[in-house]
């Protein structure tokens, strides 16, 4: 795998938030909090979860981070620098919950896309999709079009082409939204794999619990109406190595989803009470 | 283009049916003795077809060259209007009454007034009839081409901090492409319609519609009718070719 070696600043984290707000001013209408106040750090090499109901600003923090939208108030950092200034240098590779294939391409070019675009020479992007068509499992697909696949295939493709340039960040916004619970599992076990070989810090938003404790180091739980983080649960179900099927039947796997669960849905001796708005 | 889904009933039915209708019409003109001036009968149009086929040939030529003159022009101008109007909105905002204007102006009606601006002796007048009818389908569908592109790849391209070029050239432009060969389809039997009607209000003669109306007037009716034959042939040779270029941009597309 060819990778970037050397970091920007060495003890830099991969996302740094702090502070950060986003209002919508609709017009005519009262303004809408999608985030307050939301801190977030994000180690290199670290894979965080954010998980919570629809509406509670999970996408817009990930499209903050990928400079797709610009905070109201606060400051991202990505290794150190703006968001925008990681966005030009290319510091990391995104996947939306659509694959976003363009449709005239082959799987190959599509995959070539970010290299040509960054004038990468013929022969090097050529032997990089190869190498990322072996990774994704995709070799005998190289010369098909986007519609000859399936939507899992699809989604495949749209990771290969975010890891293209070896980023060191890889930021995926409900990747496996919309495929069937068995190629999703599939999937995220690729994923870990993946992620083991490359090294790569990962934003992951999802609002599947056992999706986000089998994929993460931590677990972000976000609140709507402002969009908040409530709690940061650390999971440990050990290294790539031990994250295999089985996990999903162990005890630390239920263990990491009632807490997750619980989190969200406020905990049992101060939720209740209170009246917490459960989704 | 899927070809082999075209079964062999699919071709032979029209065709039966077409020599069928072919029959009945002879069989009429000859059982009700049906006047030449009201319609001739089918053989007889084929035997002034291919008996002046050398002279249908130049007519065809001319005719079609107009059109051809006419499309390229018109789509050109389309595609570079609609392409200015995609990247500024207030020249979309001025040009919609213009179009909307030009839309509903006969546009073959402009024939007499062309003529003598460029005279009665050129071919000029019948080109510029022909580009104005085929730019406004090809402005139209470029327009809403360029406004195809979706929203994830657009925010992909600014994910890979691409140029405007680079987006234009690797998204914008694919995206249009269908649509814009949609307007030329339109736009290509519109061509040969004008170019041909244009020729009955003045201007050189040797193409089809003069030769149609120059048959009619000397009571040579099959004449004319083997004109109008080429006519339609021509019309359709405009129209299955830019048929088959749409087909071919649009292989890898959902039909949009």
């Amino acid at each position: 795998m060819t990778r970037k070696d050397s970091l920007p600043v060495t003890d830099a984290h991969a996302v740094n938030v702090t502070g950060v707000s986003r209002i919508f001013s609709i017009k005519k209408k009262a303004a809408v909090t999608a985030l307050e106040s939301v801190d977030l750090t994000v180690a290199p090499g670290e894979f965080v979860s954010l998980i919570g109901p629809s509406g509670c600003g999970k996408s817009t923090l990930l499209r903050l981070i990928a400079d797709l939208d610009q905070p109201s108030a606060g400051t991202i950092e990505v290794f150190g620098k703006t968001a925008r200034k990681a966005r030009i240098d290319q510091d990391y590779g995104i996947a939306f919950q659509q694959a976003g294939l363009l449709p005239w391409r082959t799987v190959r070019a599509n995959i070539e896309l970010p290299l040509e675009l960054h004038k990468v020479g013929t022969a090097e992007r050529r032997s990089r999709s190869t190498e990322l068509l072996e990774l994704v499992g995709l070799v005998d697909f190289g010369d098909n079009y986007p519609d000859q696949l399936s939507g899992g295939m699809q989604q495949r493709v749209a990771i290969a082409r975010a890891l293209a340039e070896s980023p060191n960040l890889l930021l995926m916004d409900e990747p496996f939204g919309a495929l069937d619970e068995m190629t999703r599992e599939r999937m995220q076990n690729e994923l870990i794999r993946i992620c083991a070989d490359t090294r790569a810090a990962v934003v992951f938003v999802t609002h599947s619990i056992p999706e986000a404790v089998f994929l993460s180091d931590r677990v972000v739980v976000m609140s709507p109406r402002p969009g908040r983080i409530r709690s940061v649960l650390p999971i440990r179900l050990g290294g790539p190595d031990d994250r295999s099927e089985h996990i999903r039947e162990d005890t630390a796997f239920f263990d990491g989803v009632s807490a997750v669960r619980e989190s969200l849905h406020g905990t049992p001796d101060s939720g209740n009470a209170r009246g917490v708005d459960i989704r | 283009m899927r070809l082999h889904f075209i079964s062999a009933r699919m071709v032979v039915a029209p065709l039966l049916l077409g020599v069928a209708v072919l029959a009945l019409w002879q069989l009429a003109v000859v059982a009700l003795e049906i006047k030449p001036f009201v319609l001739p009968g089918p053989v007889a149009i084929a035997d002034q077809f291919f008996g002046n086929i050398d002279n249908v040939w130049t007519a065809s030529a001319v005719t079609g060259w107009n059109a051809l003159v006419g499309l390229v022009l018109g789509a050109v101008a389309g595609v570079l209007l609609a392409t200015l109007a995609a990247v500024w909105a207030v020249l979309d905002e001025l040009s919609v009454p213009i179009v909307a204007a030009l839309a509903v102006i006969p546009i073959v009606a402009l024939a007499p007034v062309l003529y003598t601006m460029y005279g009665a002796g050129a071919e000029t007048a019948r080109q510029i009839i022909a580009a104005i009818a085929v730019f406004i389908p090809v402005y139209l569908n470029s327009l809403r081409g360029f406004r195809q592109v979706r929203p994830v790849h657009r925010e992909l391209m600014h994910v890979y901090a691409a140029s405007g070029v680079q987006t234009a050239r690797n998204v914008t432009l694919p995206s249009a492409l269908p649509f814009i060969f949609t307007g030329l389809r339109i736009a290509s039997s519109l061509a040969v319609i004008s170019a041909l009607i244009a020729e009955y209000f003045g201007g050189p003669v040797g193409g089809l519609g003069k030769s149609i109306t120059s048959a009619a007037s000397s009571s040579n009716y099959s004449l004319a009718w083997a004109y109008v034959l080429g006519s339609i042939l021509v019309g359709l040779v405009f129209y299955l070719v830019t048929l088959g270029l749409e087909k071919l941009v649009s292989r890898h597309r959902p039909t949009p």
